[in-house]
């Protein structure tokens, strides 16, 4: 059974992160109206957004401690947020800024917090082998944290899921495989993909255990994780823990959606996990007026993020070269004013 | 300098950008030869995150413009299969950057396998990519990576600059009996969200036509200084020049419209004029293209060398914010710079 903190955590976090996406989505889209221009305004690069899989992130983080090991997708703010991601760290990385936990090199697909080991991967499925690498090192180091690899429903037809299974199962390693199902691979609906609905099936051929949440409850899926993570933390081995949510927006900003149907679009919009999750604090006694602080609450933290990151500076141009190796190798990388002074006669 | 027999991009009022020039030779192929098909994500109802199967479903149906599940060494490997049955796949890997998941596939089956069976299977399949930086997509979604694929022994590899060539290099491309890479770049398609410099949109005859592998273009002509490039560089180099011109350095550009095969006579008799060469890649820097095309400069024409230079990508992980991105992506000034540094 869920804790009154703890729902009020889950929610905070699934609010936080719904209203940072929405701000983001506002900050990226200055700039790039009315025509969307991907390298304008001040957000670069591609953005996806999360919203409508809050509750799977919420869920499933609330089981985890700072010491245990998540990797996220492209799609990682709200994974980052239920981690507890710095968040204005995180929100300069987006911005592209000095103080972003990059220094502005990774960007949002390539977010790194080691305070709370978190890591993600804009190919697909690479951030799952990985994952079990960390429940690898617990389990050799004999300690008691554990790892969870989030991941879509079109990522789990890649190899180095499906091989990933195969070696934390056969070494039993605590891993949780926490498959988020939209139903949608950008523009690729499951069906066309796979014969299989229920993706947690994957697991059945390497006698992994598996669990499928069908609705994104985020009460549900605390409860199956509980399960999931706990398995995993006694030393029972890894679980594929399927969670049925809902892509409320195109796969990335800028993604017109011509390919997918109204109806489903509607459907994604009409089954919000968030407004779900108020049913659930009101059963707990919760008021209309404690929600709305959390919001509040919840709101306010965003914006100092945005702001904060906003203030920051641009990074140098001559950070680009660092950081490529630990040491810095003579030489390397090539500087184009080094390249130009070879031509010119070795002279730099 | 390359002679194409058909009209070329001049002969036609008809404009088209890259990608619907390269759509077009791919329905056309489609339309002869029911044996080419193609697969890739996102190919069908989007139409190719690139719009380079833009508009194909319609007319061809979901059994020739397959989407495939995010399963790269499947299906790229399932293209090599069906080509050595005899079809003509044309297989998108949705981003260059993406190859890591699937290089067996690619360079120990596709380009091999002709070699292995000492010629007696061959693999007529297209392997076609986008490639390039230019919009803060950072280190896995922006690199180009042409060394990479021209390194490894068996596949042609070709890069357009234009419509009009992508159009003709698609159709010998998928003509061709071999696996061939054909390595658009984002930047040059047309698309509505990643505005395109002036250039590649260009005159595009209604008919097919073939620009055969291993014959550059010789885009501009000059006495002083030889740029060899290729893909979205063709377009700053040729800005970089037209600068320059205004300072009396008269610069040859050269595209090189495919590196495998890679004409390299046309390189050396445009070097032996003007004495400096200078490459430019946006690619990395180190063990690739541009290397290359010095080290065949200097085996082909040591004694009319005068300088050389390169401008590259350093040997860096692309960066995401835009001051970094600018920094190490090679843009018209520090062609122009380079230009100048071997001219002087
Ligand atoms: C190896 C690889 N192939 C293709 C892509 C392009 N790509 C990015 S997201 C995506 C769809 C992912 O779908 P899913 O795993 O269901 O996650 P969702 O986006 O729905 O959250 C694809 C094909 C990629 N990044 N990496």
């Amino acid at each position: 059974m869920v804790g009154d903190n703890t729902l009020q955590r889950m929610y905070e976090e699934m609010v936080t992160a719904r209203h940072y996406e929405e701000r983001l989505q506002e900050e990226y889209l200055e700039g790039k109206q009315p025509a969307f221009d991907i390298s304008a305004g001040p957000i670069p690069g591609e953005l996806h957004l999360a919203a409508g899989h809050e509750a799977s992130a919420a869920g499933v983080c609330a089981h985890l401690r700072d010491d245990d090991t998540v990797t996220a997708p492209h799609r990682p703010h709200h994974v980052a947020i239920s981690k507890g991601v710095d968040l204005e760290r995180m929100t300069a990385e987006i911005f592209g800024r000095e103080t972003g936990l990059s220094k502005g090199k990774g960007g949002h697909m390539h977010l790194y917090d080691p305070d709370v080991n978190f890591a993600c991967s804009g190919i697909i499925a690479q951030g799952v082998p990985p994952a079990v690498g960390a429940a690898l090192a617990a389990k050799k180091r004999n300690t008691d944290d554990v790892a969870v690899a989030f991941l879509g429903e079109g990522a789990i037809d890649q190899g180095a899921f499906l091989e990933s299974l195969n070696l934390a199962g056969v070494h039993d390693l605590p891993v949780v495989f926490v498959v988020e199902d939209n139903d949608w691979a950008i523009s690729m609906p499951k069906e066309r993909v796979t014969d299989v609905a229920d993706g947690s099936q994957r697991a059945d051929g390497f006698d992994v255990h598996r669990e499928r949440v069908d609705v994104d409850d985020a009460v549900a899926i605390y409860e199956a994780a509980g399960e999931a993570v706990g398995r995993a933390r006694d030393g029972n081995g890894p679980t594929v823990l399927e969670v049925q949510v809902h892509r409320r927006m195109g796969h990335f900003m800028g993604d017109p959606e011509a390919y997918r149907p109204d109806e489903d679009v509607e459907l994604a919009r009409e089954r919000d996990s968030i407004e779900r999750m108020e049913g659930h604090l009101e059963e707990h006694g919760f008021t209309g007026d404690d929600i709305a602080e959390i919001r509040e609450r919840a709101h306010e933290r965003v914006e100092e993020a945005i702001e904060w990151a906003k203030d920051q500076p641009q990074p140098d141009p001559e950070e680009a070269y660092e950081d490529v190796f630990t040491d810095e190798l003579e030489n390397w990388p090539e500087r184009r004013d080094r390249e130009l002074a070879a031509a010119d006669g070795g002279e730099e | 300098m390359a002679q194409v027999e058909e009209p070329g991009p001049e002969a036609t009022d008809r404009e088209l950008t890259m990608s619907r020039a390269m759509v077009e030779a791919i329905a056309t192929e489609m339309r002869e030869d029911e044996e080419v098909f193609v697969m890739g994500e996102d190919v069908a109802d989007y139409g190719g995150i690139f719009d380079s199967t833009e508009g194909l479903l319609e007319e061809f149906g979901y059994d020739r413009i397959m989407d495939v599940p995010i399963s790269e060494t499947s299906f790229i490997g399932a293209g090599v299969g069906a080509a050595m049955q005899g079809m003509r796949p044309i297989v998108e890997l949705m981003f260059a950057d993406f190859f890591g998941v699937a290089m067996d596939q690619i360079y120990n089956n596709m380009a091999k396998n002709a070699y292995m069976s000492g010629g007696s299977v061959s693999v007529p399949m297209v392997l076609m990519t986008a490639v390039g930086g230019t919009y803060n997509d950072a280190a896995q979604h922006s690199q180009t990576l042409y060394g990479t694929f021209a390194h490894l022994p068996g596949m042609k590899v070709v890069v357009p600059s234009t419509a009009y060539d992508a159009k003709g290099l698609m159709h010998a491309a998928i003509r061709d009996d071999d696996p061939v890479v054909y390595m658009f770049h984002k930047r040059l398609m047309g698309l509505a969200w990643m505005p395109a410099p002036e250039g590649p949109k260009t005159g595009v005859p209604e008919d097919d036509y073939e620009i055969p592998f291993g014959e550059a273009d010789v885009k501009r002509e000059g006495d002083d200084v030889t740029v060899v490039t290729l893909g979205l560089h063709v377009h700053r180099a040729l800005e970089a020049a037209a600068n320059l011109a205004d300072d009396g350095i008269e610069t040859e550009v050269i595209d090189l419209r495919t590196l495998v095969p890679l004409d390299t006579e046309t390189v050396l008799e445009s070097v032996r004029k003007t004495g400096n060469l200078v490459v430019v890649d946006e690619d990395y820097h180190s063990y690739g293209v541009s290397g290359e095309l010095i080290a065949r400069a200097t085996e082909g024409a040591l004694d009319d060398l005068e300088a050389v230079s390169r401008v590259t990508m350093p040997d860096t992980p692309i960066p995401y914010a835009r001051p970094l991105e600018n920094e190490v992506l090679p843009d018209a000034d520090d062609i122009a710079a380079a230009i100048r540094s071997v001219g002087e």
